[in-house]
């Protein structure tokens, strides 16, 4: 693959099929958009089949012409691939999904969506300061019309919160990495990630960035917009808004704060798992009692984005793993519980969870993704879930086990909200005639949900494949980071050396 | 040096006085029905003096007894002006046959190029003197022009206000130059510099500020605001447009010229009062910019907002400052002009125009590609990225920060998320509102190509700018130190 710009032009096949959207009728721009999308899925395809596991850290690079006052440099690790390749797997899904839900405005509904795909593999791609907040900041312009012009009835309120929350997050951000580029004299994400700042600038630089990937992650207590954004946006737009957008904060921390700024990182864990613990404890509360389907999941997003947050900060191996593996499964799950979502909402076009009930019996189908997915977001061993959680949460443990304690806590509590919507929504008696007449899924809609059954399934059996492209930067990320690791609160204290005698005691002792 | 050579380095200047008096000559025997002939002389009288600058007046240096500097500086802010004229020139015709009050007279093309050769000697002076006959030159113009609608109560409304507070401004400048002139022995730019890098003396101090409270007049900084927007509003829109240009442009490069050239070595104590001047500019404007309800008005508190940030990067003091502030002007004249293009759009069946925000509702279904420029412009001077707003905002900020004013960075880019509250609410008037009743009319084919033209290159295709333009803002933000 050497000499073929990939990266590029996954970038560039998305962009003009937008340009051309805008021109087209309803029913063009809907297959080109899908067409769009697709070529992008097989490029990213190509894009994990040619990348070296175990070779360079950095693969794919384009060094390409400077612009001003950055660069167009490009090039992915393992952690940017497999981000990459959720984006583009969801985004023929998303594009399916709107196929008959959005009738006005297609064509500029399609051009929004697939500009969004543009900034996100461009956020993942970049190897640039500068270009890295170009794309990461520019995903607010489409977001913000997918809100404010298809949303629900209350979107204009829902668009602005989303839009000045996220940019307020940012522009702390944006002067830090001001700031960064002077002090170090370059703007090369690689070059940066080597450099050390000293220490006490590393604390107001690491807040400054965590401003911005807080809101986006979103941890508590910035996460207030993202119940709002997901509840108004279309179906489709809350697959993407949880689905990838909501990586970029994990990304970011991931990419920037741990090894730019690895001794900051260490004395603020303390802060970063406080407000992770509060998330899944308190935000799990609330979804158990929220009587919106979506909110429930969105709610349920900013839990499970907490586990990702330890996980990341526990400063080892299990931790980042499973921190990532969390981030691709819970994309893929909740945007499949968005999806199911969607499905109900086209129907009867409410999300009341108390309108529905009894669908086991008229859309048996539908129950079992449904369930599937349910089992998934709890954390079922066998699913997606489960390898994440049960990785990052062991990681965490090796460094505190009081917020290990805290945060399996989520994991009961995500089985109580989501059983209980699951027993509302499918099980009991169909209430309602309306409920009764509704057809079980579509091809279509069967179409959209399989695939990412099947990759839910294949995570959750196999990690190996999703672990692998990442093994190697885990272990340069935590070679950097290493020197700053923060003691553990658990100190295993070795066994007296063992008299053949008092073995059953030792061994004990050992534990 | 030869008195040719004088006058081949303010060439400039020559070509825009003469065609001026030529076509007045020619407008006061030709009359109303010369108007579009004039026009179009006027708009190569223009182009005839861009094309001037190549040669001596661009690079020449010291002519008149340094009295006027021909350099890159002041030939890099002359192409902007001259551009932003002609635009303003070329917009004017159809916006004055649609409406009911004045038709357009021959002398509309003409006073713009005196205003033009105005601020071309306010960009090139290197003495107090020069500096205040070309401001005056170009504010009498000014003044004419914003009350050019004669039977409207606005305009002649917005033409007295300018004209008394232009006035006031003026005095305090003038007041200024005395005071340092009294405390330097000279009007000279190099002989003022010489004065403050001496012993610090309270005379000079004074006049620092008083000359700084005369140029925040004219560039309309907080808190010499306060006629922007009511003129602004009143204003015929081509002129309106102007004003938001050309002006903007020369008296920024002005106000950056007399802070390197002559207080450069008072740096530390004018970098307090822009950098107040910046912050305030920049939350005012975006502060008050909220609750209004006219276009025009909002694009003036606008304006406010982006002459603070072209502050920020003179509060540097730095070579690359000064380019940033170059950069930004820039990419402020392409927005801003874009912007009141569209406005000029905006009318009803009869012609006659619409200013408010709420008229703009559901734009995006009755003239889509109006409605994505004017998105485009508001995103961009919100400084939202990939658009080319942002790339000015990291110029200035990125200069700021090199030069250590960290708080002020910190301020100045939190603050632009209260503007973006106000331009969102412009795209969201056009993109997600019901329709209201459509504007009535098309853009014709100049207009219509030059909103095309200044949202391209407003867009990323506008990246590709980038390298030659920070080449030519470094090149003549040098020339000053």
């Amino acid at each position: 693959m050497s000499g073929f710009p990939i990266l590029s032009v996954m970038l560039a096949v998305p962009a003009i099929a937008a340009i051309a959207c805008l021109l087209m009728s309803a029913d063009n721009a809907r297959k080109l958009a899908l067409a769009a999308t697709l070529v992008d899925l097989a490029l990213g395809v190509v894009l994990w089949m040619s990348y070296d596991i175990g070779g360079a850290q950095w693969q794919f690079v384009e060094q390409g012409v400077s612009i001003g006052r950055f660069g167009w440099d490009l090039g992915i690790d393992g952690f940017a691939l497999l981000l990459i390749m959720l984006s583009v797997f969801l985004m023929p899904i998303c594009i399916g999904a709107s196929w008959q839900a959005i009738t006005k405005r297609v064509p500029e509904y399609m051009a929004a969506f697939l500009f969004t795909e543009v900034l996100m593999i461009g956020t993942f791609a970049a190897q640039d300061l500068f270009l890295f907040y170009i794309f990461f900041e520019a995903g607010l312009i489409p977001m913000y019309l997918i809100i404010g012009i298809w949303g629900g009835s209350n979107r204009i309120y829902a668009s602005y919160k989303f839009f000045l929350y996220t940019l307020l997050g940012s522009v702390l951000m944006f002067v830090a990495m001001l700031y960064m580029a002077h002090t170090a004299g370059t703007t090369s994400i690689p070059a940066l990630m080597a450099y050390d700042f000293p220490a006490g600038v590393q604390t107001w630089l690491w807040l400054a960035f965590f401003a911005s990937f807080a809101v986006k992650m979103p941890m508590w207590p910035v996460h207030t917009w993202l119940p709002d954004a997901h509840v108004q946006a279309p179906t489709a737009g809350s697959v993407i808004l949880a689905g990838v957008l909501l990586k970029l904060g994990g990304y970011g921390f991931l990419r920037f704060s741990l090894p730019m700024f690895p001794d900051a990182s260490a004395q603020l864990t303390w802060l970063i798992f406080a407000l992770s613990a509060v998330a899944v404890i308190y935000t799990s509360l609330v979804a158990l009692v929220q009587s919106d389907m979506k909110k429930l999941i969105a709610y349920s997003s900013v839990a499970h984005m907490a586990i990702v947050t330890i996980g990341l900060f526990a400063f080892n191996r299990q931790g980042i793993e499973g921190a990532m593996l969390v981030m691709l499964s819970h994309g893929l799950v909740s945007g499949a519980l968005f999806l199911c979502v969607g499905v109900i909402y086209d129907r009867l076009h409410t999300r009341e969870i108390s309108r529905y009930g009894g669908l086991a019996i008229n859309m048996p189908r539908y129950a079992l993704f449904f369930l599937l997915f349910t089992m998934a977001s709890i954390g079922l061993p066998g699913t997606s879930g489960f390898a994440g959680e049960f990785l990052s949460l062991m990681g965490t443990y090796q460094l505190s086990t009081g917020i290990a304690l805290l945060c399996t806590t989520g994991i009961i509590l995500g089985a109580a909200y989501m059983l209980y919507l699951y027993r509302r929504v499918v099980f009991g008696e169909i209430k309602t005639d309306d409920v009764a007449a509704m057809p079980d899924m579509s091809r279509r809609e069967l179409w959209l949900l399989a695939p990412i059954a099947a990759v839910v399934m294949w995570m959750g059996v196999y990690p190996e494949s999703f672990i692998a492209p990442m093994r190697k930067d885990v272990g340069v990320l935590l070679a950097r980071i290493d020197r700053a690791t923060p003691i553990s609160d658990s100190r295993p204290t070795a066994g007296k050396p063992a008299a053949p005698v008092t073995q059953a005691a030792a061994h004990e002792g050992a534990h | 040096m030869s008195y040719a050579a004088n006058l081949a380095m303010t060439l400039p200047e020559v070509v825009l006085a003469l065609g001026a008096i030529a076509l007045m000559l020619v407008a006061a025997w030709g009359g109303p029905s010369s108007t579009k002939a004039i026009s179009w002389a006027a708009v190569a009288v223009l182009a005839g003096a861009g094309i001037a600058l190549i040669g001596p007046a661009s690079h020449g240096g010291d002519a008149f007894g340094g009295l006027y500097r021909a350099d890159a500086f002041a030939a890099f802010a002359k192409v902007l002006i001259y551009i932003a004229a002609a635009v303003g020139v070329v917009m004017a015709p159809d916006f004055f046959r649609r409406t009911s009050g004045d038709d357009l007279r021959p002398e509309y093309p003409v006073l713009i190029l005196l205003s033009a050769c105005g601020m071309g000697m306010m960009v090139s002076a290197a003495d107090m003197l020069t500096l205040y006959v070309g401001l005056e030159l170009q504010s009498l113009a000014a003044y004419v022009l914003a009350s050019f609608m004669r039977r409207d109560g606005r305009s002649a409304e917005a033409g007295l206000k300018y004209f008394v507070l232009g006035a006031l401004a003026s005095g305090i400048l003038l007041y200024g130059i005395s005071l340092v002139y009294g405390f330097s022995g000279t009007t000279l730019f190099s002989g003022i510099a010489d004065a403050y890098a001496g012993p610090r003396s309270l005379g000079l101090m004074f006049g620092l500020v008083f000359v700084f409270a005369g140029l925040a007049f004219k560039i309309s900084a907080v808190p010499f605001h306060m006629w922007t927007p009511d003129v602004y509003e009143g204003a015929p829109t081509p002129v309106t447009a102007f004003f938001a240009s050309a002006p903007k442009v020369a008296a920024m490069a002005m106000a950056v010229r007399v802070a390197v050239e002559a207080m450069g070595p008072a740096t530390d104590q004018w970098r307090q009062i822009v950098i107040f001047a910046a912050l305030a500019s920049i939350i005012l404007g975006a502060v008050a910019a909220i609750g209004q309800g006219n276009i025009k008005r909002l694009l003036a508190y606008s304006s406010i907002n982006n002459v603070g940030f072209a502050l920020v990067g003179l509060a540097a003091g730095t070579p690359e400052g000064v380019s940033s502030v170059l950069f930004y002007l820039t990419v402020y004249i392409v927005m801003t002009l874009g912007s009141f293009l569209v406005v000029l759009q905006m009318r009803d069946e009869t012609g006659e125009p619409v200013e408010t925000i709420a008229s703009m509702a559901g734009l995006s279904r009755t003239r889509p590609l109006l409605a994505l420029a004017m998105a485009i412009f508001m995103f961009s001077l919100a400084g939202i990225p990939p658009l080319l707003g942002f790339n000015a905002k990291l110029a200035v900020f990125s200069a700021a920060v090199d030069a250590g004013l960290f708080p002020l960075a910190v301020a100045g880019f939190v603050a632009s998320v209260i503007g973006a509250y106000y331009y969102l609410r412009v795209i969201k008037v056009m993109y997600f509102d019901e329709p209201a009743p459509a504007y009535g009319g098309e853009a014709g084919a100049i207009e219509g190509g030059l909103i095309a033209a200044a949202a391209v290159v407003i867009s990323p295709v506008g990246w590709l700018l980038l390298a030659p333009l920070g080449a030519l803002t470094l090149t003549a933000a040098q020339s000053l130190f």
